[in-house]
Order: C-alpha cells, then structure tokens, then sequence
C-alpha cells in the first residue's frame, strides 16, 4: 500500500491552560485524501489541539507543517488561506442572517463595497450540487435543522478552497438517519482529494469512516489504531486506559407499582400543529421504558408536556396516581420527577451560571441549600464537589461557568444533579447524546440502579442500540401516536427499525409466541 | 342543582386570549367609547382641514375638506366596533381571516386623523404644517436613533447618544460663535461649525469605545458616565465662554430642492427646508444601504449578533465595533448641531432634552431597522407637533393627554402585530477571544 504524502503534521504540540496541561507533546499526521480519527474522552484536548491547528489558541511549544512546510497559524485567517476549514463542535453560524450570508461572511464576493448575493449564491449551489451538500441558500440559519446547518458549515470551509477539513464531533448532534447522509458527504469530499481530520468518541462511526486513528487520554497521544485490525472493545480500553464493558449488564426487571400513566395525550409543537396526537402509556416503577422513533416524530413534546413544560391540549397524565396534566415544572421537580432534556444547551443549563450553581438549579430553595433568604454557598460548593468527583466532570473546578464545558462534560454536570437528588421517575431524553464510552457506560449504570432501587425510568433515544440495551419494554413513536409496546426480548433491529418507519401490522414478528 | 361554572371536561381547547384578541377588545371598547362621545357633540360642528402652505400670504390652496365632526366619528366608533367584533368573533379557526384582520390595521390608520378631527372639532386645522412639523421635530430623533443603530448592531449599547449630542450641540454652536466675527462668510462658518460638532460626537464616541470596548466596562455604565460628564462640561463651557455676551448666531438657512420645491402645497412645506433636514434622508438611506447591502454592514451585522463566529472567519470583532461605535457618534453629532445650530441659533443648558433617549425608544420601536426606526421617530415627532397645534386651536382639556395618544397607539399596534422587538443578540457583551 502506497502512503499518500502528508498534508497535514503536527510535532511536538504542547499546550498549557491555567491549572491543565490540555495538550502534552502531540505528535500526529495527516495523508492527503484519508480520513485521520481522532478519538479521546471528553476533556481529553482534542478540541484544544483542533483550535491551535486552525489559529484560535497559540501552541506554547511545537510546530505545525502544512504540505511539509512549518507554518505560524496566527489566526483563523491564517489558517483559512493554509487551507484548512473547521466545522466546530458548536456551529459557527448567525441566526439571523441567511445562508448564503454566512457563508460569504469575511469573504464576500462584493462589487464596491456592495454585496454581490447573486454570484455567491450561485457558488453556494455549484458546491452544493458537486458534493451532494442538499442547502437552500436564501433559507435564514435559524430555520434550519442542525443536520442542515452541519452542511452549511461544510459548504462555509469549500467556499474558501479548504483541502484540510477538521470536523469537531459532528455526529454528536445528529440523529443516525443525518451521520448516515454526513458518511456519504465524507466520502464524496475524500474523492475530490480533500483530506478530514475527524473528531468523535463514537467508536463504531471511527472504525467505519478512518483509515488512520490517533487516540488522545489526558492531554497525551495513548496510542495509534489501525481501523483495519481494531475493534471497538480495543479502541475503547485504549481512550479510557482500562478495559470497558460495552455491553450493558442488567437483571430482570421487577416491576412495581405505576408510577406514570398518559390517557389520551395531545400536544401541539411550536408551529402550533398537531405533534402529540393521543399517547397512551403506562410505566411501573422498578421499569425502563424505551422510547424508540426518529426525531420529530413527537417525542420532544412529549418530553416536555410530562415535565411541565408545554401545555397539553387534550388528556391526562398522573404521575403517581396523582393528575399533573399541566403543572408547573416546579410541580412536577417536587413530585419526584428528574429530568434530563433533549437540548442541553437550552434547557439543561444556564450557562452563565458556575457549575456549583447549576448542580443545585432544582434544589437551590430546599433547607438543605438555603435558609430562605440567602442561599448556603458553602453547602452548594460542597454538594458540588462531591458529585464532581462523582461523576468525574472536566475539569474538575466548581466555579467555572457551565458554558466554558465541553459538550459532554455539560451532559455530565446535567446527570449528576437529576440523578442524584432521589428521583422516583426519570424522563431522559438522549441522555448520553455527545458523550464518550466511558461516561456513557457510567450513565448506562447509574440508570439500571436507579431502576433496581425502585424508580421508574422513561428513555427517549435516537440511538436504537441505547434504547434496546437499556429498556425492559420498547415502545415506538411515529407521528405523534406510540404505534407497538414490546417487550425487549421481542424487539429486535428490524422489527423496531420496521415500525419507527410506520410499519404496523403487516409484518409478523418471528418469535416463540 | 347546576353551578354555573364551565364544565372542565370539554375536549374543545378552551378560549385563548391571543395578542390580536385583546387588540380586538381594545378596538371594541375603543369603538364603543368615540361613537357614545360623538353623541355629545354638537351635531352641526364641522372640522375643516386645510391644505395650505406654512407661509402666509399668498395661500394657494390647494382645497379645503370639511369634516362634519359627530357624524364622522360616529361612522368612525361603528367601523372600530366592527372590527374588533369580527376579530373576536372568529373563535374556530386559530387565527383570524385575512380580512378582518386588514380592516383592524385600516382602523389603527385612520385613528391618528380621527384624533386631529375630534380635537379640532369646530375649527380649522392646516394639514400641511402638521406634517412638516412632524417631519422637522422627528429631525434629531430620526438621526438619533440611526446613530444608535449603527452602535448596537456592532453590538454595543449606546445610551450616550444623548450625552454626544449635547457636546456636539455645545462645541458646533461655540465654534459658530467664535468665527461668526473673524470675516469668514456666515455659510463657511456654519458648515464649520457643523463639522466641529460631527467630529466632536465622534471625539466622545472614542471615549465610549475606549471604557466598553478596550477596558470592557459596562457599556451602560460608560454610556451613563458620559451623559453626565456632557451635562458638566457643556454648561461649564457656556458659562464660561457664551454666556458673557447674550450669545445667539443666524440659523442655517433654508436650501430648495429643484424641481421638487416647485410642486404645489409641499414643495414649499417640505422641500424648502434647512439642511440638517435633508441630512436626515441621507442617513436614513445611508444606514439602511450600508447595513444590508454592504460588505461592512454584513460583517457589522455579525459581529452584533455572534461575535465569535465573525472572529473564526478571520474578521477583526473589537476593530469592527471601534468603527461603528465612532461612526455612531458622528451621527449622533450630526443631531446635536440640529439642536444649536439649525433649530435656535443659541445653546442652552440641556437643550437636548432627552431626545436621545427618545431616539433610542424610535429605534427599539423600529426593531432597530432603519425604517422603523424613522418611522417610530416620525411618530414622535407627530405627537410634539400634534400638541403644539392643539395648543394653538385650543382644546377644552389639558392638550398633554392628546398628545398621548401616538404613545398609546404605538403600544397597542407594537404589542399587536409587530410583536416582540429582538435586539442583536451580542449586544452589551464585550468580546473576549479565549
């Protein structure tokens, strides 16, 4: 096998924050046309090593060599005419403005000092049909999908001739149906000769797409990966430095009493159109209920009807036996209830806010935390350092604000303040969405004991291996009604995948009836 | 035995008290309440609006409309009551048809004339001078609020426009007074003195940028700080150097537009008028075509909204927010020389007051758009017209409530239809590269 000369090197990359040692002596390289995976938990300084490549940080120590020559990447604007493109972990995209708008911003295509929409437009729709990148260009950035707004930042780095591609995590926003379509773009721009340092902690979406695999565990380069001879179990000791169980343990289930029944349930979206059209849904406690469906297919409404935060238009729901049908999210937080949303960002933090303050943002009034008057920060910073510890957020400091965290460590400050205050019934929804085998297998854990201890649990997922390696019964969601309740033991791939597709009946499920 | 309550069991979504309903009720008891006061109006008055131009003499009058006042506005409370019924009325379908919903703007339009009817019941009112006035007292407020555009969509907040136009109105008008008797030709020293007064705007709009930009201080406190070192300063220096010999300078003088000023009624109402007038369509144009159609006002725009992402793409944020804060402060100066130098020819202690800060209300009202913007300033400019000519009629009650009125129907149509204003989302964080 012939290498393929080296677009891309790093050598030596050191990197220092105030108390972290982000990137220790970083060695890597990239071919020209390949796909380099660079795997490592959250916090383990990929986003650190990405940012110095593409001109936001400046390297303490080391050097980078674009097509063999050592380049000072001063600024993004250097890096931008090296070549190298970023699709950062969190889009680089204004709200307000239109596609095309962003993607000709700091690089417009102007006569005068006018602004010449046209001719980049045109541009936008000649890069988007040579790389199968599907974008309305006059489409405003707030309207779009994330799974759109991906390729608009894909489209962003082909507009300045990037050959270097570096993608941040950029299936940890996708629903599987969108990483299947992102796969296909890849495979298109590796055609074209456009190499792509690919970042993620997915370990089955690595071996498929990589033909080089760097693995980073704190700050360090753990080791390199043949995609070719490696498996997941491998590449999953080598990030967390010990041997991971991928599969999930569990006992029977020993389901309790009901905790949550839904009657009847109706909910409109934000349009204001019909999205939860008449779910029945029974849970036990000491019970995982899985909710299997491709996104927008209502279980976001549905999420936040039983959480208190939408209204319903029709039905009920009683959370142990009592009728919570359009309580107050404080109601619903009282009554037992634990949370994990869908949007983290939005819903699960105020960013602004220290992590100590928002492992406390539903008990902050309780006698523990407060004495009524003023808050008890001493009790919060404690409460704080505990399930920091516990739950092994980075970095481990408490008055950071949550914003400046990595994506999954925002998850896990999320987690660790719904799960640890004695929940009796759990909705999470995508709970372990951006995080790496690790935590994920961690949260997998917490999850099955708060089962065993008696809580009832409901799993909304995308992620059809999460859902059937977690729930006692699987019920499907397709277009605002719950079309089949399984069993787990009945419900294989194909049968869940049949009716997440809205298949009912007409397909006889093979089993020992 | 039956309660009257509702039964709680109805499957029907209960009714919703939407924005456009309690328009709706808003309009209904509106209606209600001019076509009962029409009532009590003598039934043969007639309002007569006149068409004239400002100046006296020669009226070429252009026709009179006479307005038989209690039937009107009892064909006027029928029309409003109609068409909060039919909004309200429609309680099926989840927003109201088309039509009626047409017929409630018509009625938000015909209010403001309806007013000047009512108030000049009996009377004749000029047309003509209500509008000219409007537009000229909307001047500093206009200019104002493109000012404070210019700062907020960099993404920083501009509270100082008042501040800057007070320096402006003071150092434009004593550059005036100290070159009016050094021989310079009177039109020489005004345009100088116009010139000082952009410049000095733009002098204390550095120091904004300075306190928000480069040491990140609160904007609204440095915003603050500079009103009131304004307030200090400027009667400071008229104290000191204006104040010895009863200061008063020519105001600028009236520029004709060709071809346009020759057209009957407005010609000479409108376009026959002093320059800073004029500036006010420049800027207003100016803005708008920079903000939305340049490569500046693109990146402006961005840097306002997600500084960050501008900073990824190789655009300098802090340099770009220096720029617009500096340029804002040259318009804001512009509208400071209106005060001094083209509506009195004298300076004043606080002679702006607080137009700055109604500038920034037109321009909250305009979703900071330059065309809303403009148009929330004419509004108030309308109003301050509006109670002077009421005045000068003489109406039977305190003329202050009258001029509410625009206030009033600002907030309802506001709250109505155009809902929530959105300020550009990184406005009043300073940009910290990590």
């Amino acid at each position: 096998m012939t290498e393929a000369a080296p677009v891309l090197e790093v050598r030596g990359i050191s990197k220092r924050f105030p108390g972290v040692l982000a990137n220790d002596n970083i060695n890597l390289t990239l071919r020209k046309g390949q796909v380099l995976g660079l795997l490592g938990e959250n916090g383990a300084g990929k986003s650190t090593l990405m940012n110095m490549i593409y001109g936001l940080y400046k390297p303490d120590e080391g050097e980078i060599l674009v097509n063999g020559q050592a380049v000072d990447i001063a600024g993004p604007k250097d890096a931008i005419e090296l070549g190298i493109g970023m699709v950062h972990q969190h889009f680089q995209l204004v709200d307000v403005l239109t596609v095309t708008e962003n993607v000709m911003l700091g690089n417009e295509s102007v006569s005068g000092p006018f602004l010449r929409r046209d001719r980049a437009r045109r541009e936008i729709l000649e890069l988007s049909g040579d790389y199968g990148l599907d974008v309305n260009p006059d489409a405003l950035i707030a309207d779009l999908p994330v799974g759109v707004q991906q390729r608009v930042e894909i489209i962003k780095a082909l507009y300045r001739h990037a050959d270097i591609l570096i993608l941040d995590e950029p299936t940890a926003v996708l629903t599987p149906q969108e990483t299947r379509g992102l796969f296909k773009i890849m495979r298109t721009l590796l055609e074209k000769g456009v190499s792509i340092i690919f970042i993620s902690h997915k370990l089955k979406e690595v071996l498929e797409i990589c033909d080089d695999v760097v693995v980073l565990r704190r700050g360090k380069v753990a080791g390199h990966a043949d995609p070719g001879r490696s498996t997941e179990a491998s590449l999953a000791s080598l990030m967390v430095g010990r041997d991971v169980i991928l599969e999930v343990e569990k006992a029977a289930a020993a389901p309790g009493d009901e905790i949550l029944n839904i009657v009847n349930l109706h909910v409109h979206d934000d349009r204001g159109l019909p999205a939860v059209e008449g779910v029945n849904l029974g849970l036990q406690r000491g019970e995982i209920l899985g909710i299997a469906g491709v996104q927008g297919n209502g279980q976001t409404e549905l999420v936040e009807a039983l959480t208190g935060m939408r209204p319903v238009d029709e039905g009920r729901f009683y959370i142990k036996g009592e009728d919570m049908t359009s309580s107050s999210p404080r109601r619903v937080t009282e009554k037992g209830v634990g949370h994990v949303p869908e949007d983290r960002q939005r819903d699960g933090l105020v960013a602004g806010f220290t992590v100590m303050h928002n492992l406390v943002l539903c008990s902050y009034y309780r006698d523990a935390f407060s004495n009524t008057i003023v808050v008890d920060d001493r009790a919060i910073a404690a409460n704080a350092h505990q399930l920091v510890e516990q739950y092994d957020v980075r970095p481990p400091i408490i008055n950071n604000p949550a914003g400046g965290l990595s994506g999954g460590n925002q998850q896990k400050v999320i987690v660790a303040r719904e799960f640890s205050r004695g929940v009796d019934l759990l909705v999470a929804s995508q709970p372990t969405r951006g995080l790496d085998v690790g935590s994920i297998e961690f949260i997998h854990k917490q999850i099955i004991r708060m089962r065993d201890e008696g809580a009832g649990i409901l799993l909304v997922s995308s992620e059809l291996d999460e859902v059937l390696s977690l729930s006692d019964r699987v019920a499907v969601m397709f277009e605002g009604q719950i079309i089949d309740i399984l069993p787990v033991e009945e419900a294989d791939k194909d049968t869940v995948g049949l009716r997440m597709a809205g298949v009912r009946d007409d397909v006889q499920i093979e089993s020992a009836g | 035995m039956r309660t009257s309550s509702k039964p709680k069991t109805s499957s029907r979504p209960s009714f919703k008290l939407t924005r456009i309903r309690i328009i709706a009720i808003v309009l209904l008891l509106l209606g209600a309440f001019i076509f009962f006061q029409a009532g009590g109006i003598d039934g043969d008055l007639v309002t007569t609006l006149t068409f004239q131009t400002t100046s006296a003499g020669e009226p070429p009058s252009v026709g009179n409309i006479d307005v038989p006042t209690s039937p009107y506005l009892r064909v006027i409370g029928l029309l409003f009551v109609v068409a909060g019924s039919l909004n309200l009325a429609e309680l099926r379908a989840p927003r109201p048809r088309r039509a009626s919903l047409g017929l409630m703007v018509l009625c938000g339009v015909l209010f403001i004339p309806t007013v000047i009817i009512a108030a000049a019941a009996g009377n004749e009112t000029n047309m003509t001078t209500i509008v000219a006035e409007s537009l000229r007292l909307a001047t500093p407020l206009a200019i104002g609020a493109m000012a404070g555009i210019w700062c907020e969509r960099a993404g920083v907040v501009n509270i100082a426009i008042e501040g800057m136009m007070l320096f402006a109105a003071c150092f434009g008008f004593t550059t005036l007074f100290y070159l009016r008797n050094t021989g310079l030709p009177l039109e020489t020293a005004q345009l100088l003195a116009v010139v000082v007064a952009v410049l000095s705007g733009g002098l204390i709009a550095l120091l904004h940028g300075w306190l928000s930009i480069t040491f990140r201080t609160d904007q609204i406190v440095s915003g603050t700080v500079i009103n009131i070192l304004a307030v200090g300063v400027t009667s400071f220096v008229r104290r000191e150097y204006l104040l010895s010999t009863e200061a008063g300078a020519a105001k600028l003088g009236n520029i004709s537009i060709p071809i346009l000023s020759d057209l009957p009624v407005i010609g000479e109402a409108i376009f026959t008028n002093q320059p800073i007038f004029f500036m006010m369509f420049v800027m207003l144009a100016l803005t708008h075509i920079v903000m939305f159609y340049t490569r500046w006002g693109l990146r402006t725009r961005a840097v306002g909204e997600h500084p960050h992402a501008a900073d990824t793409l190789g655009i300098n944020v802090n340099r770009t927010r220096w720029t617009n804060v500096w340029i804002s402060g040259m318009v804001a100066g512009l509208a400071g020389a209106w005060f001094s130098l083209e509506a009195t020819g004298s300076f004043n202690d606080g002679m702006t007051r607080g137009a700055g800060f109604i500038a920034l209300a037109a321009m909250i009202f305009g979703k900071w758009t330059p065309i809303g913007a403009f148009g929330a300033a004419l509004l108030f400019g309308f109003s301050d017209s509006l109670g002077i000519r009421l005045q000068m009629v003489g109406v039977g009650f305190p003329v202050q409530f009258l001029q509410m009125v625009p206030y009033a129907v600002t907030l309802v149509v506001l709250a109505g239809f155009i809902g929530r204003a959105s300020p550009p989302k990184a406005v009043g964080t300073p940009y910290v590269k990590e």
